[in-house]
């Protein structure tokens, strides 16, 4: 029979105190879900419903829309909250099906260094745009 | 009455997969499930592997997947159920023979928790640690838990992943959490926030439609979840 020793081990292997990192992780997921209702709503209405849907949408129209600091804020916190919401529920579902360590820790890597790429990508597009340099 | 049986049948010394093994046995007009595989196993096939003790729905020795649902077969009467009943090892651990499965990596979850009071260091001076009727009526919902399993193997955390707890472990310890005689509470909040505490909890109420005692599993495990939250954010 196992012993609580052993079932501590189990636990916390090389005897590291669990963090509050899944608990961080879990709230992370709770808040960034209700932004992102009403984030992606927002985005829904004003890209594909009103004025004219996503057939207007052209280099112009993103020129004037990222115009100002707004909608910048905006489509950075919604590229962020939706890529770190992904992938924070990714990190779960590996954490219930993938049990090897090896492929644990491989799948977790590719997770992470592909949130960190389409994360900066963005950021960078969104930060630098300027409608000036590029219309010519 | 009569009652059809559709049983599923392993034994993994000399099979590769179940097969479903099909019975009529005779019980009387209020017969539970538990009877009905009695009379199987008692007139029809000696060999058929279960697990019962005191027959009554307070061991939780006989928990089963009967008709898809996990139950006590000691608690169903076969007059309420569709025919034939079907009836399965409960899921998610793995079966040793028939209906038995090995059950240690649920009772590992319950261990992990700490299962017991943690006193404080008062000296109750040889007497009992005192406790209010409101206090003891706090955690009077998990203290009917039995150990049955039927909550935690109907969780599909817990089939993707045996090293989750369980929910029958977050219940135990939500018995000891909010008990107010207990002092281990930090260190049980802090084992159930680890990668396989409670919030891996992805309330799907499995849980709370499987348990016979009608424990309200998903809100005591909500209940240690907030807990948590509140002395860590």
């Amino acid at each position: 029979m196992a012993t609580v020793q052993d079932v501590y081990e189990r636990h916390f292997p090389s005897g590291i105190s669990p963090s509050s990192w899944e608990v961080w992780s879990w709230f992370f997921m709770r808040i960034s879900g209700l932004l992102l209702v009403f984030l992606v709503l927002g985005h829904l209405a004003i890209m594909h419903v009103f004025g004219g849907g996503v057939e207007r949408v052209n280099f112009d129209f993103v020129a004037a829309r990222w115009h100002g600091i707004f909608w910048r804020s905006y489509d950075w916190l919604l590229l962020a909250l939706a890529l770190l919401h992904g992938s924070s529920g990714t990190r779960t579902v590996i954490h219930d099906y993938v049990h090897r360590d090896g492929w644990r820790v491989l799948a977790k890597a590719t997770l992470y260094v592909a949130t960190f790429v389409f994360l900066s990508v963005g950021t960078l597009v969104i930060v630098t745009f300027d409608p000036a340099t590029l219309a010519h | 009455m009569k009652v059809q049986l559709k049983i599923q049948r392993f034994d993994p010394a000399t099979q590769d997969k179940p097969v479903w093994g099909n019975y009529v046995a005779e019980v009387e007009d209020n017969g539970r499930v538990l009877d009905a595989l009695h009379y199987v196993k008692w007139y029809l096939d000696g060999t058929l592997a279960l697990r019962r003790s005191c027959g009554h729905g307070v061991c939780g020795s006989d928990a089963m997947v009967i008709n898809g649902v996990n139950r006590l077969a000691c608690k169903v009467l076969c007059k309420t159920l569709d025919q034939p009943v079907t009836v399965e090892p409960i899921r998610g651990l793995k079966v040793e023979k028939d209906l038995i499965v090995d059950m240690e990596p649920f009772f590992a979850g319950y261990r992990a928790v700490q299962p017991w009071l943690v006193p404080d260091d008062t000296d109750p001076g040889g007497r009992e640690r005192l406790q209010s009727p409101e206090e003891r009526a706090r955690y009077d919902d998990t203290t009917k838990c039995i150990l049955c399993a039927a909550c935690t193997t109907s969780c599909p955390i817990f089939w993707g992943d045996d090293t989750y707890v369980g929910p029958a472990a977050i219940v135990n310890a939500h018995r000891f959490i909010f008990d107010s005689r207990d002092a281990g509470d930090r260190e049980r909040l802090e084992i159930l926030s680890a990668r396989e505490g409670a919030f891996r909890c992805r309330t799907t109420f499995n849980c709370t439609e499987a348990c016979p005692r009608g424990i309200k599993v998903t809100e005591a495990i909500q209940e240690v979840k907030r807990t948590i939250l509140y002395r860590k954010v």
